[in-house]
Order: C-alpha cells, then sequence, then structure tokens
C-alpha cells in the first residue's frame, strides 16, 4: 500500500480523473473531499460492504417456499 | 422466448420484461440483465438472471410494510438511469428469505431502481441514515398496526 502524508488542502490524484482531498483534520477523525467522474461510485467501505453481503444472503434465499411467504403475508395484512 | 428460472423452472418470457444493469448488482457486478417476474403469490416479484437460472431475487415495494417509506436518493442516481422524470422511476427493496419465514427481511438501503422508460435499473444507495439492509418485514408490519390503532 503507498502512503502519504498531506496537510488539510492538499490533495492527492488517483490517476487524471480522482482528487481526494482532506478538508479538515479534527481528533481522530478526517474529512475527505473526493472529486470523480459520475462512473466512480464513491462510498463508505463499510456500506459497500454491508450491501454486498445482503445481496448474496439474499440470493440464497429459501426460495422453495415463496409460495407460503406469500400466504404468511396476507394472512397478517 | 423462453428462459431458465430458479423459481419455475422454464417459462416464457417477453422482452419487456428484461431490465439492464450498467453496473451490475454489489457482488455481482458481472451480472447484468434481469427479467423481472411477477410472483404468483403475494406482493413479492422475482429478478431472475437472464443467463444464469440459479441467481434470482426476490422483490418487494417496501411501501407495501412501511407506510412511511421515502426512496430518497442523490441525483446521479436518476442521472445513471437516464430518469428524466422521477414519476419514471419505480422502486423496489431486494428480500432475503431465512429458513425461519418470521425473520423475512427487506434491504432499504441498497434499494432498486428501475426507468421504465429504458428499463435501465440500478442498486443505489439510500441517503436515510435510518435505512439499514435488514428491515424485519413481520416487525415492521406489527409497528404500523400499532400507529394505525393510536391515529384510529
Amino acid at each position: 500500500m503507498l502512503v502519504l502524508t498531506r496537510k488539510p488542502n492538499e490533495s492527492i490524484m488517483i490517476g487524471e480523473d480522482v482528487e481526494v482531498s482532506v478538508v479538515e483534520v479534527r481528533g481522530d477523525q478526517v474529512k475527505l473531499g473526493i472529486t470523480a467522474p459520475k462512473n466512480i461510485k464513491v462510498h463508505r467501505k463499510e456500506i459497500f460492504l454491508a450491501i454486498q453481503n445482503e445481496n448474496i444472503d439474499a440470493s440464497r434465499s429459501v426460495i422453495d417456499r415463496i409460495g407460503e411467504i406469500g400466504s404468511i403475508f396476507k394472512k397478517k395484512k | 422466448m423462453k428462459i431458465k428460472t430458479k423459481p419455475y423452472g422454464e417459462i416464457e418470457v417477453s422482452e419487456k420484461q428484461k431490465i439492464h444493469f450498467r453496473e451490475g448488482l454489489f457482488g455481482f457486478e458481472g451480472i447484468k440483465d434481469y427479467f423481472l417476474l411477477d410472483s404468483r403469490e403475494g406482493p413479492f416479484y422475482w429478478m431472475q438472471a437472464a443467463d444464469c437460472p440459479e441467481l434470482a431475487f426476490v422483490l418487494v415495494n417496501p411501501r407495501i410494510f412501511k407506510g412511511d417509506y421515502e426512496l430518497k436518493l442523490r441525483d446521479d442516481d436518476y442521472k445513471a438511469i437516464d430518469a428524466q422524470d422521477r414519476s419514471d422511476v419505480i422502486d423496489f427493496a431486494i428480500v432475503t428469505v431465512p429458513e425461519d419465514h418470521q425473520k423475512i427481511s427487506a434491504n432499504l438501503m441498497g434499494p432498486i431502481i428501475i426507468n421504465r422508460k429504458n428499463r435501465v435499473a440500478r442498486q443505489a444507495i439510500s441517503e436515510n441514515d435510518e435505512y439499514t439492509v435488514k428491515h424485519y418485514i413481520m416487525e415492521e408490519m406489527k409497528v404500523r398496526k400499532e400507529d394505525l390503532v393510536e391515529t384510529a
């Protein structure tokens, strides 16, 4: 991993299109500004992982019983 | 045309049921084309991978179990599916069905949006911080019922 030291208001470039700048440093928190083209998704890693894991769980849904699920749902309603 | 599906085996589908994810789902980036199938039971739909019979997701309209559901996304999400008007967009939550059916849950953090004009779809990330990947549908419905009693 490449490790760079930056001060507030300094930035790094990733390729030609992506800029990551340090907006503010306060205590143990760092505020980052990211400028990237629209086709590059930028999000917090934990959110990305949470959705990815949930999609995998969802793909393993116990599906031969979807009919039953529908009927449970109707009863509750 | 005929396709192989996880829930129903080989069935006839129309090209109109096909939706295209330019970027795939999180964790399934390589799979771009799905067919939307009406589930034969209840308020659920199937999203069947076009070229992978073993891969299908259950979808639901979150408003069915969460009356105050609000789809809150960034403008970029709408642009990414070329949606001119938000009324062109339909949205769903992906459902996880575990062995214990009482624990059926919906992912409100990563909603599916579809532009019905061009049938381009995307898994977005909700801008509402209260939404998680696991909303237990049965629990949410109980809450909803209590709310209704209170207002009545």
